[in-house]
This record gives C-alpha cells, structure tokens and sequence, in this order.
C-alpha cells in the first residue's frame, strides 16, 4: 500500500467549478451530489429524533408542548423515510456503483439521472417550507380524514413535496433497471452480477410500481385539501380506510426500498472480509426478487386494526409470514457464507456483523406483530416503533455506513482512520440497543407511540432509551468527521484496498470519469475469492 | 470499446452492432455511454415501457378509488354520470383515436426516413391534440356553469346530493389529469417536431419518436377507459 499513488487523471479533478458539479452527468458526481443532500436531511431528521427523545426523559413531558411534540414525530418520519432512507443507500451507492460494477461507462441515463437529484431537491424545497412554516402534525402516514380536514398545518406543501420526489425515485429505479438489462459488459452474464445489483434490481422494481400509487394517493390529498373535493371525507360518503389501503400499498413495499439494497451491501461485505463466494447466490439473488414480489402483497398487515374483515386480515397475516423464508434465506447464506471464512474485522465488516444481528432481531418481532392475535394488543405501542427502527436503523443505516466505509477508498481515493472506525461502529451498536431494545418492553407493557406524556412507571426505561439516543447520535457524528477529515489528509487508498474481486476494484481510485480504460471483458463469476486477485486485474 | 467479437451480455442477439453505425449520420446521435446505436436503441425502448409501466399504476390508484366508490354509490355515479355531455366526450373519442394514427403513421415515416411526411404527420398528431384539450375545457366551462364542481360552486339536485360530490371530484381528477398528460405530450411532440425540422431523424435514429409516440399512445388508451367508466356505463339504467 504505499506504493499507491493518485492517478493523475480521475472523475474528482477531470474538471473544477460549481457549475462542473452542478451540471455533472457522471454518475459518480450525481452519487456524491446525492451524498450531501441525504446527509443533510439525515442530521435534520436526527435533529428533531433528539427533541423526541429529550421530551420523553420526564414523563410529564416539560420540554415541548403537546402540539409541537406532534409535529417533531411527524417530521422526523417524513424527513428520515422520504428523504434519508428511501433515497440513501441507491441514490448514493448504487449511482456510484451500478455502472462500475457492471463495466459500463455510465447509466443507461445520464442526464435522466442529473434530473433525478434535481427533482429530489426540489421536492426537499416544498418540504422543507412545511418545515418551516410552522411544521406539520399527521404523522408521517397522513392519515384522512384528520390530513384532509381536521389539520390545520402545512399538509399540502408536504404532500407536494414527497410527490415530486417520488418521481426522482422512479427516474432512479428506471435508469437501474434500464442500465442493468442494457449495459452489461462482454461476459457479465446476469448470475455473475454482484448480489448488490440484483437487490439494486428488485429495488428499482419497488420503485417503479409502488411509487405511482403514493404519487396519486397524495395528489388526491392535495386536491382534497385544497379544492375540498370529497375523496376520503365521511362528510360526502368518503372512506378514510382507502386512504390507508392506498398508502400502505405504497408504504410497506417502501420498508423493502430501505431494506434491500443494505442487504446487497451486506452480500458484498461479507464475501470480501471472509474470502469467500456467497453461500448459495442463487438463492440470495432470487431471495431479493421475492421480497420485493411479496412486499406488495403484505399491506393489509398495517390496519389489522383499522376496521379491515377477519377473513382479510387472516390473508394478510399469512402472506407477511411468507416474507420470512427469502429474509430468513439471506440471514441464513451470509452465516453459512462466514462460516470457516477467513474474517478479517475491518471497519465495514463490523457493520455487516452488526447488521445481520439487529435485522434478525427486526425481522423476528416482525413475525410477532404479524400474528393478529399479538398485533391487536401491541399495535400502536412502542414494540411496533422498535420493531421497525431495527430494520430502518439497525438495518438500513448499518447496511449504508458498511457499505459507505467499503468503498469510501474508492470513492474518495483516500483512507480513513480505521481505529476511530472501528472505536465509532461499537459506539453506534451500542448506542441503538440501548435506545431501541427498551422500546420493546416499553410496547410491550403498554406505552403507545405518538403521545407525549407517559406514566411514572414507564420513566427508567424512557431514560434508558434517551440515555441510548445520544450515545448513538455521537455515534453518528464521529464518521462524519473521520470521513470528512481523510478527504485532505488521508493516506492515499490502493485501487484495491480490501483485496476484494469486483469489477469496481480493478479501476484507479478514485475511477476515471469514464470508469475503465478498456471495457473489460468478464470471464470468472462474482466473488471468485479462490482464484488469486491479481488475475482478475486487467 | 470492446471487440466486436465478443459477445455482448446487453444484447440478446449476442453480437455488437459496431463500426458500420459510428460514420453514418447516427455518429452525433450515439451518446458517449453506449457501445453502439443499436445498444442505444434497445435502451431507449426500454425505457419508455418502464416509464409507461409507472403510468399504468399512477392511473391504477385513480381508477381502484373509481371501483370502490362505484360499488359503494352505483345510483349517483348513474344519476352524476347523465350530466355529462356525452357528445363531446365520444367526439373527444374519435379525435384522439385519429391522433394515434398519425402519430403511428408519423413513426412510420421515420422508419423510412420521409421527412416530410414525418414533419406533416407530427402537426396533424398536435392538431388533434389540441382539438382535444379544447373540447375538454369546453365541458370543463359547461360543468362550471351548471355547477358541478366539487367545494368550489356544487349543486346536484335529489337524493343524491352528497355522493355524486364523489362522483365529480374523480371526473375532475381522473380528466385532469389525462389533459395534463395531453398537454406534456404536446411539448413533446413539439420539441420532435423541431427536431424533425432539422433532419436529426434518420432511419437509423429515430428512438425519440418511437419513444413519444409510445407514450401517445399510452395516454390515449388512458382515455379509452375514462371515457366509458365516466360518460357510459349505466347511461341507459334510468
């Protein structure tokens, strides 16, 4: 490694200036545009979880107001799904990725993919201006008729917001889709993709077909509110309950937006760090095709509650059952894939750990709320808002900084301080236990979500949870700052630092703008860790 | 570039299309991140049936929301579907069915490179088109008048004052929405139109025509539903 040096010629010096950023149609810059966005929006929603949590260390509540409370919980939500998880781990990695990782020089779509970032930030623009304007209070699932008739906060401009970048989503999950079936290099057969394409793949299908419907769902929330059509109002024979048939059609699939490209994240740590293919890829592959395919299918799941036939929530519960077996099938192949591999315990290798620990944890509980029986008495608590910060957070945001540390050499060209990395994943493990495990209990004795006053008794494990947030904020920080800080002053990273196989390792780091000198040619399947490295290298 | 004798995973024929392309009048046409302009192709056709696939379920959530209130209140959807003018609705109709043939005709021309033919073809597809849009908001003044606009100056006579509110705010979405998308692909066919003025079209490249007109043709199909599922059915029930 210190034989590295910086290629004179790579996609970050190719050319200087706001506007070469700004007006960039490489996928690599679009990528890093992206990353500041997200980043942002990420330590805003962080901000208004530190609130939350701050008010729920007394049970009285003493540091908001009920109103203002109402408004952090829905702006966090808003905020972290629409904003930060659902856009992060494609948007960020697969821009970058997607292209290197096929030997393509670019997405099928490049001036598509500039529009996307274009039509995020304006969508943030309309949201943000919700935000400050006095906030909004719905709850991040607007629920009618309270988001159509009752709430007198900036609804509207939200909903316009989260509907303009849906369509950076679709554009997203179209320029993938696209790039994957079109622009595969010589020999790059569909089962030698890496497994991060094809759960990029299963995810740009999610995009496509669910997001249209949220888009018309809000549109008609906005039509509701603003030329007070009837759609959802009892008051003209409306159903509120189609509301909620409607967002959940979008909404649960959305959870395997966040969830599945950090399980293709995953599928390339774990190869890399143990040396090994991944145990049954054809299984894993087709793993993510069929959660994306039942993500569709489980939406009911989320109004056991709210009025829906037995008969139907019978269905649904079986069906959410069912997204167990392809979860379980990853879990299982990335523990079969790490046993008697050589691990080696770098940074991006603890997120992967990490990962899968807390996403079997979240997809466990999910099976307990799942069971109606069980659901009628937690819905609604604190077990559901645990439940499913393990999948988001223990799973998609551990999934992301893995994935983020991974190729942070490629990306920047640099190395990072892997002993503040190491020190700073413990902390964020840490951190989310304390601050979601006592959310189970507290659910599960009976605390509901969304109030902000509790009873006395509940106090201690309120305390250890809030105690839990800020260790985990910290957690968040110190990357930020290590990362930010090796951009300057970080040792110069090897093209191939990890001694991984993949295509996007054997390009310079940082990579040319037009990726490879030559196309190359594939000829070996992914993750052929038995073969030496150095031949795979052009 | 990769050899031309190797295969091309992105290609089902297996073979890539390479150096005949690149000195024709397609080498300005072919994008920097493509092998070749039949890559490129395959792409772009692609890609609009994903787009479309987008649409179809952008349209979907409309017309559930359609199904369910139409079993819940099958009386006023009847009673609030008489007010409206049927003839312009089955003019509409026929207008939009002769726009898609000229614009099919208009890829047709671009396939075989008759310029001009392509050039008339696309203003016949925009006459339509706007003859269209005109029609609608024609019905969309008459609805004003007679009062049939949901929150904004409603009055409907009979039992079925309340639900036929359901019935409007729906027509006005579901139409809505479809001139919106009449109106994105006039742009469409405008800056087409344009680009067939300066020759940029050749039997070689033509994907952004067969793309527009893909995408014609999807919003005219849209029509074909609304039309029967808001002016028709039940007509003749009372």
């Amino acid at each position: 490694m210190t034989t590295a040096l910086v290629p004179p010629r790579h996609y970050l010096n190719e050319k200087y200036g706001i506007a070469s950023w700004l007006l960039t149609r490489d996928h690599k810059r679009i990528a890093l545009l992206y990353l500041a966005s997200v980043t942002a929006f990420f330590f805003l929603g962080g901000a208004f979880a530190v609130l939350i949590r701050l008010d729920l260390a007394t049970p009285a509540g003493d540091l908001v107001s009920d109103d203002t409370y109402n408004k952090l919980f829905t702006m966090h939500g808003v905020i972290m799904v629409w904003f930060f998880l659902i856009p992060v781990i494609p948007s960020v990695l697969g821009n970058f990725l997607v292209p290197l990782m096929i030997g393509a020089k670019d997405l099928a779509f490049p001036r598509l993919n500039l529009a996307s970032w274009y039509i995020y930030v304006l969508g943030a623009m309309f949201t943000t201006y919700a935000v400050v304007t006095g906030g909004l209070d719905t709850g991040w699932t607007f629920y009618t008729p309270f988001s159509t008739v009752s709430s007198t906060t900036n609804v509207t401009s939200a909903a316009i917001g989260i509907f303009i970048t849906g369509f950076s989503s679709i554009l997203t999950g179209l320029n993938f889709i696209v790039t994957i079936h079109r622009m595969r290099a010589p020999g790059m057969t569909w089962f030698r993709m890496p497994l991060f394409l094809w759960s990029m793949y299963a995810t740009s299908l999610i995009f496509v077909l669910a997001t249209p419907v949220l888009a018309i769902t809000l549109l008609l929330i906005a039509a509701e509110r603003v030329f007070h059509f009837g759609f959802f109002d009892p008051a003209v024979g409306g159903d509120p309950i189609l509301f909620q048939h409607l967002f959940w059609f979008y909404s649960h699939p959305a959870v395997y937006i966040m969830v599945l490209p950090a399980m293709g994240v995953i599928s390339e740590l774990v190869a890399a760090f143990c040396r090994k293919p991944v145990f049954g890829y054809n299984f894993v592959a087709f793993a993510s095709l069929a959660i994306a395919v039942l993500g569709f299918l489980v939406w009911g799941h989320h109004m056991f509650v709210a009025g829906t036939s037995v008969y139907a929530a019978m269905i649904f519960s079986m069906l959410s059952f069912l997204v167990a077996i392809p979860s379980a099938i990853k879990v299982f192949n990335w523990t079969a894939t790490m046993y008697k591999g050589s691990i080696a315990w770098e940074t991006p290798m603890l997120y992967a750990i990490g990962f899968i620990g807390l996403f079997t944890i979240g997809g466990l509980t999910g099976l307990i709320l799942a069971t109606i029986g069980i659901d009628v008495h937690v819905t609604d608590t604190y077990f559901v808002i645990a439940h499913f910060h393990y999948i988001m957070v223990g799973g998609t945001i551990m999934g992301y900084l893995g994935g983020l540390h991974f190729w942070w050499p490629k990306i920047s060209g640099r190395l990072y301080n892997e002993f503040l990395a190491k020190v700073s994943a413990a902390i964020i493990f840490i951190g989310f236990n304390l601050t979601f495990f006592p959310q189970f209990i507290l659910g599960y004795l009976g605390m509901p979500r969304r109030y902000h006053a509790y009873p006395p008794e509940f106090q201690v494990l309120n305390v250890l949870s809030s105690a839990g947030a800020s260790i985990l904020g910290l957690g968040y920080l110190i990357p930020m700052m290590y990362l930010m800080w090796s951009l300057r002053y970080g040792p110069i990273a090897h093209f191939n630092p990890w001694g991984a196989v993949g295509l996007e390792w054997t390009t310079s780091s940082p990579p040319p703008t037009e990726n490879f000198k030559e196309i190359p040619v594939v000829t070996w399947d992914a993750y052929d860790y038995q073969a030496p490295v150095e031949s795979h290298v052009a | 570039m990769p050899d031309a004798a190797i295969p091309h995973a992105g290609h089902p024929s297996g073979l890539t299309v390479s150096a005949p392309d690149h000195h024709l009048a397609g080498r300005s046409a072919l994008a920097h991140q493509f092998d070749s302009l039949e890559q490129q192709r395959e792409a772009s056709t692609l890609g609009i049936w994903v787009f479309l696939l987008t649409e179809v379920l952008f349209f979907g959530g409309l017309f559930v929301t359609y199904l369910v209130y139409r079993s819940s209140y099958p009386g006023a959807f009847v009673a609030a579907s008489h007010e409206l003018l049927i003839w312009a609705g089955g003019v509409n109709t026929v207008v939009l069915i002769t726009s898609s043939l000229t614009m099919a005709l208009a890829v047709r021309a671009a396939q075989t490179g008759n310029r001009r033919q392509l050039v008339w073809l696309l203003v016949a597809t925009m006459a339509l088109g706007t003859m269209f849009l005109g029609i609608k908001a024609f019905e969309y003044y008459t609805e004003w008048v007679e009062h049939h606009v949901p929150g904004l100056n409603y009055r409907f006579e009979g039992e079925y004052f309340r639900t036929a509110q359901i019935f409007f705010s729906l027509y006005f979405v579901m139409t809505g929405l479809h001139a919106a998308h009449m109106i994105v692909g006039l742009g469409i066919m405008a800056v087409l139109l344009v680009l067939s003025l300066r020759g940029r079209f050749t039997p070689e490249y033509y994907n952004p025509i067969e793309a527009g007109g893909l995408y014609w043709h999807f919003v005219d199909i849209v029509w074909i539903f609304l039309f029967p599922l808001l002016y028709l059915i039940g007509r003749h029930a009372h």
